[in-house]
């Protein structure tokens, strides 16, 4: 199973396997990592889930969408490699996947 | 101790937890499942697309892993709030010291003869849902009774499974409850598009079949033959309990924002709740996620002696095909609208103002107008009609430049 690993804003890490077709954003609300609110549970309708892609990772996750983008836009801390992770779906080739969590999603 | 648990019962004992509160959490609930989402019932769980296990919030041995005792499949029927004491059904009892009354909601019954036959459905619970996909196999027609959001998601995803589709809707038109007339044709305007067909201002009087269900008849005669069918109706407060018990109840249980109860040692979250809607000013019930989330928040840093989280503006979303519309704000009592983009395009945000002010918005594929609204929203903002509907500038700058000028 592809192990993903989460980084809090404070730097302690969560290293969590996540099976493949869930996204990288259900891999930490279901193994209750803070940090990630995901209020509305993965229907891109809140922006409560975003993260930093490691930028090493940041060519594999996949293409945001227009809604995803324009959500972001409002997001805390924007940064070139956020992405809402209810919008990354894991696969085999993310094994090893890092991602940050910003200090806040609201 | 927190007696329900669906979204807002999950939630709270989850919350506790990350709050640092040590004591003992029980989250005792009467569906067989561990706390799930259910705004995918009539979507992605329906159509087949989210397993269960993807419908859960967190799995079942999260909540041991939190040391949260969760009790499935055990109703709650008695509250001796003297005593401090629940009994469950069988007759066990269990003390408390705190309670959280999180019982949510029912789904209102068919009031009409025939309701009980096989094949016609209520739309609240996963069971509800399994039920209605053990039949989407060999079912050819489908009538929905009820144009709400629940209606109309459940006509989007059995149409898109080659379902002959009929909405029977008492109002006349769609949405009615929740959204202004603009946006009521555009949603009946894209499911006629997709071949649902409507009957509106019309009332089922009676659902007729023998083994199963072979048609429903309105109350002007009319007949739809079909072999299922699903009803949306509404939502009733769970509060039984609460009233049995003597708390105060008034369209839902009254809290006051913190979520309290008019027992010092309960509190009550989720949509059995009547609360301060603090950017309305009145007090009300709300059937959503957010609600349910943000009740969890409130209840558990009480209870945990810490300060609650401000409240949200309210918001909501609700998916049908290609859409995704999403609402943020309470729309009753507008006296303008103001349209930005393009319904024909299928990407546009309607606001409502009140007296100058943004009180709410529907968008259709539109992230940036909902979040930036939302915000709007929340600071209590007045914006120039010109300005909401400028499509030369992006909303992030529209919002920006109306917040720094208030």
């Amino acid at each position: 199973m592809p192990k993903i690993t989460y980084i809090e804003a404070s730097g302690k890490e969560h290293v969590i396997e996540v099976p493949a077709g869930q996204t990288v954003m259900e891999g930490a609300v279901k193994h209750n990592v803070p940090g990630i609110d995901a209020d509305c549970g993965g229907a891109c309708a809140c922006a409560t889930c975003h993260v930093y892609v490691d930028p090493a990772w940041a060519g594999r996750t996949g293409e945001s969408t227009g809604m995803e983008q324009s959500m972001l836009d409002f997001a805390n801390d924007v940064e070139p490699t956020s992405r809402l992770s209810c919008q990354i779906k894991v696969t085999a080739d993310l094994d090893g996947l890092v991602v940050r969590l910003p200090k806040s999603q609201h | 101790m927190i007696v329900g648990a669906g979204q807002a019962g999950g939630e709270t004992a989850i919350r506790l937890r990350q709050l640092g509160y040590a004591g003992p959490v029980t989250l005792i609930g009467e569906e067989p499942l561990p706390p799930y989402q259910r705004p995918p019932l009539s979507k992605a769980y329906l159509s087949g697309a989210l397993p269960l296990e993807r419908l859960l919030l967190k799995p079942e041995e999260a909540y041991a892993e939190e040391n949260i005792v969760l009790l499935k499949g055990a109703p709650v029927v008695w509250l001796d709030r003297a005593q401090k004491r629940v009994r469950l059904q069988g007759g066990r009892e269990l003390p408390y010291e705190t309670l959280v009354l999180a019982t949510g909601s029912r789904a209102r019954a068919l009031p009409v003869a025939g309701a009980d036959l096989p094949g016609v459905h209520l739309l609240r619970s996963a069971a509800d849902v399994d039920a209605i996909r053990a039949e989407l196999g060999t079912a050819r027609r489908m009538v929905v009774i009820g144009a709400g959001y629940i209606g109309l998601e459940t006509a989007a995803v059995v149409r898109k499974m080659g379902l002959e589709v009929t909405v029977i809707e008492a109002a006349p038109r769609p949405l009615a409850r929740v959204t202004s007339p603009e946006m009521s044709g555009f949603f009946l305007d894209v499911h006629t598009a997709a071949g649902v067909r409507f009957a509106l201002s019309a009332q089922a009087a009676v659902i007729k079949g023998d083994e199963r269900v072979r048609a429903v008849g309105l109350v002007d005669g009319e007949e739809i033959p079909c072999d299922i069918v699903v009803a949306g109706i509404g939502i009733i407060p769970e509060t039984s309990l609460a009233e049995a018990a003597g708390l105060h109840v008034h369209n839902g249980i009254t809290v006051d924002r913190f979520a309290r109860t008019s027992d010092p040692a309960i509190y009550a979250v989720g949509d059995c709740v009547s609360r301060p809607l603090v950017h309305y000013g009145r007090e009300g019930r709300l059937e959503s996620v957010h609600n349910a989330i943000e009740g969890g928040k409130i209840a558990a840093a009480m209870i945990a002696g810490q300060p609650p989280p401000a409240e949200e503006v309210p918001w909501f979303w609700s998916d049908q095909y290609d859409l995704k519309l999403q609402i943020a704000g309470l729309f009753n009592g507008y006296d303008e609208t103001v349209l930005r983009g393009s319904p024909a395009e299928r990407s546009f945000a309607l606001f409502y103002l009140k007296e100058g002010r943004l009180i709410a918005l529907d968008a259709v594929n539109r992230g940036a107008e909902f979040l930036g609204g939302k915000r709007l929203i929340e600071k209590g903002a007045s914006v120039a009609p010109a300005a909401l509907s400028d499509m030369s500038k992006p909303f992030k700058d529209i919002m920006t430049a109306a917040l720094a000028s208030q």
